[in-house]
């Protein structure tokens, strides 16, 4: 996508429009930001790089304002600053737009671009001001937006703008982007380029949060990595390139996987059919899915987060109803009359570790082993009649721990006080252990460190051994092309391609990611589909 | 209001026991202040009180026979409150109880109490179930809110008991809105005949024998919610719906069912009021029971021993209360709703008032603990 | 037909009066619940409003002190609902039980020990309340049919806090609609974040909100003791703080239908008075209970999404919490 992109003129080495020296902040256990110094030239676009949890946000936070450094300075423009709250960082000409967008659904974009900013206690004197300050502004950059429609109308490409918007608005100079990319499509990508662009070319300065390298080496002037709460280092982006930034976000080489190929898999487990799901809206948000899980396989879902992986994942696992399509485990159809539920896809041997994991997979105030139970509790061999025995799920959750390397092995500790990625471990142990047919797992390393994501991809790839059938759903394409046997692109919603392993590139999939089919090799797609069909008949 | 929401790492015997001893003791400084604001000395008027409650067979047996209906209706919330509920319509579902419960000991005329009893209890529990059934039908099916429509279910309760026994329930040739008497072979037996072999003044002695039942509720819901699939449906529900959900937890049923069974509980009261004591359907006797009920919950943090505590408290603060306003006619016995709205504000509404100053106060050890789990 | 215009003059005059305190009432729930802070809490606020200013005229012969008194008590209350719920993040409805319940008790107890009346202060006279006004010409047109009448009963000869719960409909909405101020408390009741991030206090912003309610509550506390009543009594309000919980529903969270759902609660109620006893067409005498019971079922089945479809500001209900 980067040849697409209007690349301006590097900006002239200029003074400094943010420092932050030896900033320090830990949230009770969690050492969040470690001593961190960095330096943003005024009128560039600088990026922030490193894995899930490695700090990013929190620092981009404590200069917004919303939180507070334990230790630490801020210096804007060479003078050191106090940002105390959002109001003073405002003040300051700093302007944050947020991974969540921070608007008010039930309002008109006028009314969000001017909540903080009404110029005045009567809203009238205000109005007039701001729409024609607006409508300036979305003449410079070309951020067309509807002034007056609702912004629980828009999409959330447009919503994008109006935060940016708002910030432009307040006369924000510094302009913090979290994760800007995560839910845009690759057009909104462009386009949001397209303005970030115009923004450097009018001296305003960038500091936008990612993971995706890509668009590191597309759009930023410098880049610093970030690696468990720590700056690790720090490129000019001419000087460095995807390798470099990979190896210094993980700290050592990524292995760009030497995919381990299975055994030849077996019959179909998981069969899907012309799968729908439409949302309240009756927007169609997964088309018409169709593809199979043999096994002894893992199938990947790549995709820009937000095309329709999440509700396959959902739909597969019960835990939204699909309104179309036809589903078989094991040879067998399951469809059901009325929406399906997660029990139901357990009694048929679909066990599901969900994206958000720690959110809705544990309860966190109960103790280790009552979640060791939870989506089990019909389970007859934990209980005795009505009564459930508790010292039958405790011995249990141990030998689970055990195995799954969970610390502490406490199973009567609240499961709160675990870290994320052992509560992560008891939860992959717990649907891995009851010996499921069929296998859906998203995200399966998210906020887990390396040494627990080898020991993940060692469980999958045993289980696949095992004769499972794995449906893998991850944000990590480096992820999914060590692991997959075959591998689904998903775009908006539609599979757009299904290529075999061994056929798979970067650049094939980045294309199919975007919803491009056309140029793709048509030698390829086929033969990604007749290993299916031949898998399908055997 | 959950109360198992904690990840602070304050220990458990602070939790269960130091923090609802503090909460009093703050609603206990309170009262003594409205107490001095009316001119009076706390001290001695909180001695009299304690007096009142437990000093004499007969203050002990009023004592126990609020604590009764409490336990009732605090296990009535707690049971909403573990999934994930509040209910305050813990009055109007007491009150459409006593009204099955009434129903009952007015067709059995001439049955021998104990066979009355279980029909009783079986009707004042349906009644009082459908009263809270409804409203959780509502909140799970069709998203309404249980704290309004419990509200509205309340004054629905009244309307309708003040109809039924103005109208087709009042005793024939009387004034008074209430039924005639229940025949007294339906009466539950009380402890007034031992009280009364004793040389007690006897007419006035209300315990019976539904504290049995109560304490009997009690325990059933221990084993109902720590130790049963139902239970544990209900907690998850309650703490994470979401997590419910993923986990093949039907949200919906399991809400109409807890709120049923609350309201089941609730509806018991009428077996201690009406069966026990006053052995008619009256207006209003189930006397804010229900609202205190919230109180004892709380306080009891949901746990059915903490109720039956927390019970026996409210029912020495309902009696001595009412001893005090004997002896003092300047303090009313309403002084015990004062009490009770402190204690649900200091433990229920700032709950996490406290909490934060006692993890701070007791860090050395709870941080040391936490830290040796964490590792 | 004199006799039936009659009656719905005074039907009318008896609806309106009805009215104030769940107009006054519910527009304090208003400001707290759109800035996203639950109250069930509105009950004890004016029972503990109406205890004030009748204990306070009684005493001091004045009706503006009272009013004042009423208007202090109310905003304590206020002050302790936004301490544990803003301050402290407590839950919103216990917070709202735990005032009601004090308000009950708290004021019998004050009732009892002050006036010795057995819960009741004394009676008030006229000038110890806020009476009828008189308008201008009201006798040189009371001969115009009907609209004489309406004109002496319902339009005028109200007592001054009527007009002014009147007044407060379109102030409210003027507020909440066309000022700053407005903008920033719908907004911190569908997304306080969004409120937080543009640079605004969501506390201080909460705070303000919920002692708005506190004022509004002591003015419709002062209105059941020292204007339409003459005193107080143990209970006074008898639910009126739920019903205009209950028209804050039925109004959708928007004023002026929030006023159409008082009048409608405040009519049920003055015929509920009127049908006592008396024998209807076609359906014969019926329980006043069942009218009586109508603001009830009908926020329910509103609530239940079976007449309509009321659905409440995002955010009320929850504490901000900063998410992490």
């Amino acid at each position: 996508m980067s040849q697409t992109v209007p690349l301006s003129v590097p900006p002239q080495p200029g003074p400094w429009a943010v420092e932050l020296v030896g900033i320090d902040k830990r949230f009770g256990p969690v050492h969040a930001n470690k001593a961190v110094s960095l330096q943003i030239r005024a009128g560039s676009i600088h990026g922030l790089v490193g894995e899930n949890g490695a700090g990013k946000s929190t620092l981009m936070s404590i200069l917004y304002g919303f939180y507070q450094a334990d230790e630490g300075q801020i210096l804007v423009n060479g003078a050191e600053v106090r940002i105390r709250e959002p109001k003073d960082a405002i003040a300051l000409g700093i302007g944050m737009v947020h991974q969540h967008f921070m608007l008010v659904e039930e309002f008109t974009v006028l009314e969000n671009l001017m909540l903080g900013a009404e110029g005045g206690a009567l809203l009238k004197d205000g109005i007039k001001k701001a729409r024609a300050e607006v409508e300036r502004l979305e003449k410079a950059y070309r951020l067309d937006v509807p002034l007056d429609a609702k912004v629980a109308d828009l999409n959330v490409g447009i919503q994008q703008r109006v935060e940016i918007l708002k910030a432009l608005y307040r006369g924000a100079q510094v302009l913090i982007l979290d994760e800007p990319t995560a839910v845009l499509s690759p057009p909104e990508v462009q386009d949001l380029f397209r303005i970030l662009d115009a923004l450097r070319a009018q001296g305003r300065t960038i500091l936008m949060i990612t993971h995706k390298l890509k668009e590191i080496m597309a759009i930023t002037d410098a880049v610093s990595v970030l690696r468990q709460g720590a700056v690790v280092a720090n490129f000019q982006t001419r000087d460095t390139n995807e390798a470099a930034l990979a190896e210094a976000m993980v700290g050592r080489r990524a292995n760009p996987a030497v995919r381990r190929p299975g055994a030849p898999a077996g019959a179909p487990l998981l069969t899907v059919e012309d799968l729908s799901v439409f949302d309240e809206r009756g927007v169609e948000r997964l088309k018409r899915a169709t593809f199979r899980v043999r096994a002894g396989e893992i199938v990947g879902v790549a995709g820009v987060a937000g095309n329709g992986q999440s509700e396959l994942l959902e739909a597969l696992s019960g835990m939204t109803p699909f309104q179309r399509g036809r589903l078989h485990v094991n040879g067998r159809d399951v469809t059901p009359e009325s929406p399906m539920d997660p029990a139901q896809a357990r009694r048929q041997g679909i066990a599901h570790v969900p994206e958000d994991r720690l959110r809705r997979a544990v309860v966190k105030p109960f103790p280790a082993f009552q979640n060791a139970l939870l989506g089990y509790q019909d389970d007859p061999a934990m209980a005795d009649g009505p009564r459930l025995n508790w010292k039958r799920v405790a011995a249990a959750t141990a030998r689970l721990m055990e195995d799954w390397d969970v610390r502490p092995r406490q199973p009567s500790l609240r499961t709160s006080l675990f870290s994320g990625g052992n509560q992560q471990k008891l939860v992959l142990g717990r649907e891995m252990e009851r010996d499921p047919n069929v296998l859906l797992v998203g995200q399966p390393t998210r906020g887990v460190d390396i040494g627990a994501i080898e020991f993940i991809h060692r469980r999958l790839l045993a289980m696949r051994d095992a004769g499972k059938a794995i449906l893998l759903v991850s944000a990590e394409l480096e992820e999914i092309m060590a692991l997959s046997d075959r591998i689904l692109v998903m775009c908006d919603g539609a599979i757009t391609g299904e290529l075999a392993a061994e056929d798979a590139t970067e650049g094939l999939i980045g294309r199919l990611m975007a919803g491009i089919t056309d140029d793709i090799e048509p030698n390829t797609m086929e033969r990604g589909q007749r290993a299916d069909a031949a898998g399908g008949a055997a | 209001m959950s109360a198992s929401t904690n990840t602070d790492g304050l220990p458990r015997w602070a939790t269960l026991a130091l923090l609802p001893a503090i909460n009093l003791f703050a609603a206990l400084v309170v009262s003594s202040l409205v107490i001095l604001a009316i001119g009076q000395d706390p001290v001695s008027a909180l001695a009299f009180m304690v007096k009142g409650a437990v000093g004499s067979g007969t203050g002990l047996s009023y004592t126990l026979y609020y604590a009764t209906s409490l336990i009732f209706t605090g296990l009535a919330v707690a049971i909403a409150n573990h999934a994930g509920l509040f209910n305050i319509g813990g009055e109007g579902q007491a009150y459409v109880g006593g009204l099955g419960t009434g129903l009952v000991c007015l067709a059995l005329s001439g049955w021998p109490w104990y066979a009355v009893l279980p029909v009783a209890v079986l009707a004042g529990a349906l009644f009082g179930a459908v009263w809270g059934l409804v409203p959780g039908y509502l909140q799970a099916y069709r998203g309404s809110h249980i704290v309004i429509t419990t509200i509205m279910f309340n004054f629905l309760a009244s309307a309708l008991m003040v109809y039924l026994l103005g109208g087709p329930l009042i005793e024939h040739g009387q004034m008074a809105p209430e039924s005639r008497e229940f025949a007294e072979s339906t009466f539950l037996p009380a402890v007034k005949d031992i009280a009364a072999s004793l040389g007690y003044r006897t007419s006035t002695l209300p315990l019976n024998l539904s504290l049995v039942l109560a304490l009997l509720c009690a325990a059933g819901v221990w084993f109902l919610i720590w130790h049963t699939r139902w239970g544990f449906q209900m907690r998850t529900v309650g703490a994470n719906e979401a997590a419910a959900r993923y986990a093949g937890i039907n949200a919906r049923t399991t809400i109409v069912i807890a709120m049923a069974l609350s309201g089941a509980l609730a509806g018991l009261v009428g077996i201690n009021e009406l069966q026990g004591v006053q052995h008619r359907v009256t207006l209003n006797f189930q006397a804010g029971m229900g609202f205190t009920g919230i109180a004892v919950a709380l306080m009891g943090r949901g746990h059915p021993v903490g109720i039956v505590l927390s019970s026996l408290l409210f029912g020495a603060l309902y009696q001595g209360g009412a001893e005090l306003s004997f002896e003092y006619n300047e303090i009313s016995p309403r002084l015990v709703v004062v009490i009770q709205g402190v204690v649900i504000l200091f433990s229920g509404a700032l709950e996490h008032m406290f909490r934060p100053a006692l993890v701070r106060l007791l860090k050395p050890k709870a941080a040391a603990s936490a830290a040796g789990q964490r590792a | 037909m004199d006799d039936t215009a009659l009656w719905i003059v005074s039907l009318l005059a008896s609806t309106v009066r009805l009215a104030t305190p769940l107009v006054l009432a519910s527009l304090a729930g208003f400001y707290s619940e759109r800035a996203g802070v639950v109250d069930i809490g509105l009950e004890g606020k004016m029972l503990t409003g109406a205890f004030a200013a009748a204990a306070t005229a009684a005493v001091t012969g004045s009706p503006w002190l009272g009013l004042a008194a009423a208007i202090a008590a109310s905003l304590v209350l206020a002050l302790v609902h936004g301490f544990a719920c803003i301050t402290h993040r407590g839950d919103q409805v216990v917070a709202g039980v735990a005032i009601n319940t004090i308000a009950a008790g708290l004021t019998a107890v004050l009732a009892n020990a002050w006036f010795d009346l057995g819960g009741r202060t004394p009676s008030l006279d006229g000038g110890q309340r806020f009476l009828s006004l008189h308008f201008p010409v009201t006798d040189a047109v009371r001969g115009v049919p009907l609209l004489g009448r309406f004109y002496g009963e319902v339009v005028g000869g109200q007592n001054l806090l009527v007009y002014l719960a009147v007044l407060a409909v379109p102030a409210t909405s003027w507020v909440a609609y066309r000022t700053r101020f407005g903008l920033r408390l719908r907004a911190v009741g569908e997304n306080p974040a969004a409120v937080d991030t543009a640079g605004i206090s969501v506390p201080w912003l909460r705070y303000r909100a919920v002692l708005i309610t506190g004022l509004l509550c002591g003015v419709a506390g002062a209105y059941l003791s020292i204007a339409q009543g003459a005193g107080f009594q143990e209970n006074m309000t008898a639910g009126k703080g739920y019903l205009a919980l209950a028209a804050l529903i039925l109004g959708k969270w928007r004023p002026y239908p929030t006023l159409a759902g008082c009048l409608l609660f405040a009519a049920t109620d003055a015929l509920q008075a009127r049908l006592q006893g008396v024998a209807l067409p076609v359906v014969g005498a019926v329980p006043v209970q069942i009218i009586e019971v109508l603001p009830y079922i009908l926020t329910v089945l509103l609530l239940a999404g079976f007449v309509g479809k009321s659905i409440p500001p995002k955010a009320a209900g929850q504490a901000y919490v900063k998410d992490r």
